[in-house]
């Protein structure tokens, strides 16, 4: 029996039966990881920290690179982070270790999640498990990657504009990002804070509902995570669409999205259909608008965000041979200069000319006055709708280094998923097929604030009825 | 008359004595070793978060009601960005165009006149940390201890026409913020610090003249006199067909001059935005009426209680109320003993004089109300002479006792015993002839000299009232 | 508005970014792309909208003011790139 090759959920039934103790599952893992991962290239380094055995869900995890882990070195997958070890733990990470999960290491991403293909990383790229030589998607992508190469039970990940969902439907796997403010940002790395939300890679639904339950919950020390009662979403897990009403955007099925694509998802929404789901054609008419006003939100929000990275206390610093300006300025300049890749660069630049003097109100401010249009479009949608379904990408996924010299097509291809940071709704990505080529597609639903049982309850309906998420990569 | 108009506006920055720091939970404490009050949040460690401290939102609150300003109803806090090593985020926690409180003002006299000062607002904000420059002169330490305590920034409108009228404002403030118990007020500790926004103009002319800020000042004093070499210079420049230049200067209160600061920095360009970490604050009427019922009552309203309520002179009442502690032992003692204007005398001579030669305030001496009144009594009565009264006190402060110990340890009781005077009486009466047919003549003032005499044979212990009388029965036989 | 080099510079400066000349060019090209793109703001009206900065709302949160413990100066010490007398060693900074 191949240990690493289950989800969370059967493993868990075979430590109750004793058919398996999660010793032997960690260490099934982490010798998949030593196998595979040379080739797909998920992680940055393996646990320093032993595994404990104790407690309910005893199952290995992969975390990002961005969520503080005490004892690790955690660095955004950048160089100007080099050689920081968290002295403390994210909310998240005292919620697994209290579970009993263990962790078994740290996994790559863009660099501070500026990317959609895990290409910008100071680590080099991951690849996409099936297929190597494409990307995984990102900026989750070596948390996409780890799991779809068995690599992993599951893992965390961070999702800003896409970066849990867009690499799990780039892995055929199923990734959620929760309602803004279910899950603690507390040692969560902050690319944009008000959009940034920590959310589930999983082999199917119900894992997503498990590692949910573990991580959900209010956190005193994260002022904008809710204080309300958080359900077992396990008990969302019901195959039954029934009378449930499904939007799809007119504006989702135009220029752009890759007729194999387009097909998976319409045949997917048949099937709900036939499963007794309703379906209704609805409008969300600002959604032209959303990249443009993500790439404002966002990046001015990060540009303040990265600004502690600056050689002063931690990380990396560089003081320059000869006196450009004076020795402190010159530090500064050269530790980010040499620190930061150029997207990250380029977003810093972005983000700080949005909140400059005399720009602030045509970008920023009107950047958030448009966030206000596209959250009152979905909320218009969702007086009607229990869900609204979507591709999660335009396209499956591209060859590594196909896109990286244009930022702009890269932003793009976020179209989807940006609306529901926006908003701060939830929304998930659950595998619908293949490309002819062998590459995995997704279709994503948005829910209600709140409501992401809502959201498993449709994709685990859909799940039941199809086989997609037992397809495994051969590597 | 100078054909010069000043123009003077200030900001103090007030640390705020809550128990923890404004966003996370180390302890707000100075004067510990280095980097020992620091934490992930405050060391702005990637990952972590703020959380607003409730006590230092209430403070902001209590210190706006005080300076009779509005409370905003909508309060949020923003980021100030800019690179500072003594600053671990890069930006500041501040609040740009929804502060705690706005639109106040304070009452000021100065130069006998009452003036009205205009608050403009006071925001909340987070303080940075500290930078030493290393004995070897090739490197900075920063401490982030201090990284977190609460600030509220309090900014007046340009209101102020002279160094003396900002010296006057600062004084006021100072007594108005020390009466809201949130802050120990110290400049020497930095926990109150002004800058000054200082410019000129023709008088009569309408428009402001370019101002220049000054920093760097340790007190109030400095406040001053740092302004009045400032308005020097610039009317100078102003005088020499110059124009003065918009910049930043430090006083140096050594060289008692100001200098132009060395680091140019760039454009000022903060890129306020609202803090994405915290979330907005709705403050309503009843947050604010529970701040307003916690007020204590401001020193204005007590000097004119005092006037009305104990009909003191103003220049008691001035004395007393400038001193919360003070003023508030001469109330318990007044319950005790119902002679205010004596207590008063007592406070603002004898007291005051201990306090300013033991450098010591009042809580901290070893004196009660009921202490003070009991000495006065003793007074009063005649146990001891005022002379010996103060004598007494400084005893009973020295030693920490009761006034009757002190008496009675010292012998410092006065005689009244009429056979002892007596003796000496007659003895006066023997040496001074001449004063004694003064008096038979009709003129009994002349026995104040006799009085005066045998009090310095006594050792100044004689009770005079006694003596009096008894030098009168000894010469008229009344 | 298009994005010009002294543009590039400033914001460069502002954000404590070194652009060599050489890559000023390029830079200012790249920004120059997504500032044009995100010009599409511009068509809307948006003058009776409300700016959104938390898609959810939550207010008041506070923290009671109860002292916790402070890492230790070791601790503390343990992430920085130079430490000397219990401090974090920095260039030297004038004023």
């Amino acid at each position: 029996m191949n240990l690493h090759a289950l989800t969370a959920h059967a493993l868990l039934d075979l430590f109750k039966s004793g058919k398996a103790s999660a010793k032997e599952a960690y260490e099934a893992v982490v010798g998949r990881i030593k196998s595979i991962d040379p080739k797909v290239k998920a992680y940055v380094h393996l646990s320093r920290s032993q595994p404990h055995y104790a407690g309910e869900f005893q199952i290995p995890i992969a975390i990002k690179d961005n969520l503080c882990t005490k004892g690790e070195e955690i660095t955004c997958a950048s160089r100007i982070l080099k050689g920081f070890r968290s002295p403390y733990d994210a909310g998240v990470i005292e919620r697994i270790k209290k579970s009993g999960g263990s962790i078994l290491g740290i996994v790559n991403m863009d660099e501070f999640a500026f990317g959609s293909s895990c290409e910008t990383s100071c680590y080099g790229p991951t690849f996409n498990p099936w297929n190597l030589q494409c990307v995984p998607g990102g900026s989750s992508g070596g948390s996409a990657a780890s799991v779809a190469a068995d690599e992993a039970m599951w893992a965390l990940g961070s999702d800003t504009g896409g970066s849990i969902r867009q690499p799990a439907s780039f892995c055929g796997i199923v990734g959620l990002k929760p309602t803004y403010g279910r899950v603690s940002r507390y040692g969560l790395i902050a690319f944009a804070s008000s959009l940034d939300q920590i959310g589930p890679l999983t082999k199917d639904v119900r894992d997503c509902a498990l590692l949910m339950n573990i991580i959900s919950g209010y956190d005193e020390r994260d002022s904008t995570s809710v204080n309300e009662p958080v359900p077992d979403y396990t008990r969302a897990l019901v195959n039954d669409v029934r009378g449930l009403k499904i939007g799809i955007p007119k504006e989702a099925f135009v220029e752009g999205l890759d007729a194999e694509v387009r097909r998976a998802v319409e045949s997917a929404l048949d099937l709900l259909k036939k499963q007794g789901a309703v379906i209704k054609e609805v409008s969300l008419p600002h959604t032209p608008y959303a990249v443009a006003t993500y790439y404002i939100v966002a990046t001015a929000e990060a540009s303040s965000n990265l600004a502690r990275f600056d050689g002063v206390r931690y990380g990396l610093r560089v003081q320059p041979g000869k006196v450009r300006k004076n020795a402190l300025v010159d530090m500064y300049e050269e530790t980010r200069s040499k620190g930061f890749g150029d997207e990250a660069k380029r977003r810093i630049m972005l983000g700080t000319y949005a909140l400059s003097s005399g720009y602030y109100d045509a970008y920023y401010l009107r950047g958030q006055k448009v966030r206000t249009l596209i959250k009152n479009d979905l909320d218009q949608v969702f007086k009607d709708c229990d869900v609204i379904m979507t591709p999660t990408s335009p396209t499956v996924a591209f060859k590594v280094g196909e896109k990286v010299s244009d930022p702009l097509s890269m932003y793009l291809s976020d179209i989807y998923t940006i609306p529901a940071n926006l908003a701060g709704i939830p929304a998930i990505s659950v595998p619908c097929g293949f490309s002819k080529s062998g590459l995995p597609i997704g279709f994503q639903l948005m829910g209600r604030a709140f409501d992401e049982e809502m959201l498993l309850r449709v994709s685990y309906t859909y799940e039941q009825n199809t086989e997609w998420h037992l397809k495994k990569p051969t590597i | 008359m100078s054909q010069f108009e000043t123009v003077i506006g200030l900001e103090v920055h007030l640390q705020l004595s809550t128990r923890t720091k404004i966003f996370c939970s180390c302890v707000n404490q100075y004067g510990c070793a280095p980097n020992t009050n620091v934490c992930p949040v405050c060391l702005g460690l990637p990952g972590t978060l703020p959380v607003l401290n409730h006590q230092a939102l209430l403070y902001g609150i209590k210190v706006g009601l005080a300076l009779n300003a509005e409370i905003n109803s909508f309060v949020k806090f923003d980021r100030k960005n800019y690179y500072y090593p003594d600053l671990p985020k890069g930006y500041q926690i501040s609040q740009f165009d929804f502060p705690v409180a706005k639109k106040g003002y304070l009452n000021i006299k100065s130069g006998g006149q009452e003036k009205r000062i205009g608050i403009t607002r006071a925001h909340l904000e987070e303080d940075a940390g500290k930078l030493v420059h290393d004995n070897s002169g090739s490197c900075s330490l920063a401490d982030f201890n201090r990284t977190g305590t609460p600030l509220i920034e309090i900014v007046t409108e340009p209101d102020l026409r002279s160094p003396q009228e900002a010296y006057d404002y600062l004084n006021t403030l100072k007594l108005t913020l020390q009466y809201l118990g949130i802050s120990d007020c110290d400049m020497e500790k930095g926990s109150l610090r002004c800058d000054a926004n200082v410019s000129i103009r023709p008088v009569g002319q309408a428009s402001f003249g370019t101002k220049t800020e000054l920093k760097n000042m340790n007190s109030f004093r400095a406040v001053k006199t740092a302004l009045e070499y400032e308005v020097r210079r610039q009317t100078q420049v102003i005088i020499a067909g110059e124009k003065v230049v918009q910049e930043t200067l430090l006083w140096d209160d050594e060289k008692a001059q100001t200098r132009a600061m060395r680091s140019k920095e760039q454009a000022h360009d903060y890129r306020y935005f609202p803090d994405p970490d915290l979330v907005p604050f709705t403050i309503d009427y009843k947050i604010i009426d529970g701040v307003r019922a916690e007020l204590p009552e401001l020193p204005q309203a007590k000097f004119l209680r005092f006037l009305s309520q104990y009909g003191l002179s103003e220049y008691d009442a001035n004395i007393l109320v400038a001193d919360g502690g003070m003023a508030d032992f001469f109330e318990a003692a007044v319950k005790e003993y119902p002679q205010a204007k004596k207590i008063a005398n007592w406070l603002a001579g004898p007291v005051l004089m201990e306090l300013n030669n033991r450098k010591t305030p009042i809580q901290e001496l070893k004196l009660s109300p009921q202490g003070l009144v009991t000495l006065i009594a003793k007074v009063e009565d005649g146990v001891v002479s005022n002379l010996v009264g103060k004598e007494v006190l400084t005893f009973m402060l020295d030693e920490g006792k009761g006034a009757d110990e002190v008496i009675k340890e010292k012998s410092l009781a006065q005689v009244s015993d009429d056979s002892a005077l007596l003796a000496i009486i007659d003895e006066v009466i023997a040496q001074n002839p001449a004063v004694v047919e003064q008096i038979k003549s009709g003129k009994p003032n002349a026995a104040g000299f006799l009085v005066g005499q045998a009090m310095k044979r006594s050792g100044g212990r004689a009770n005079p009232k006694k003596l009096n009388e008894l030098i009168m029965r000894r010469i008229t036989g009344v | 508005m298009p994005i010009t080099k002294e543009d590039v510079k400033y914001i460069a400066a502002l954000a404590r970014i070194d652009v060599p000349e050489d890559k000023l060019e390029g830079m200012t090209k790249s920004l120059g792309g997504i500032v044009q793109y995100v010009e599409k703001l511009q068509e809307l009206d948006v003058a009776d909208v409300k700016p959104t900065s938390h898609a959810v709302p939550v207010g008041n949160v506070l923290r009671p003011d109860i002292i916790k413990p402070s890492l230790t100066n070791q601790e503390a010490l343990a992430i920085a790139v130079e430490a000397k007398d219990g401090c974090f060693k920095v260039p030297l900074v004038i004023e």
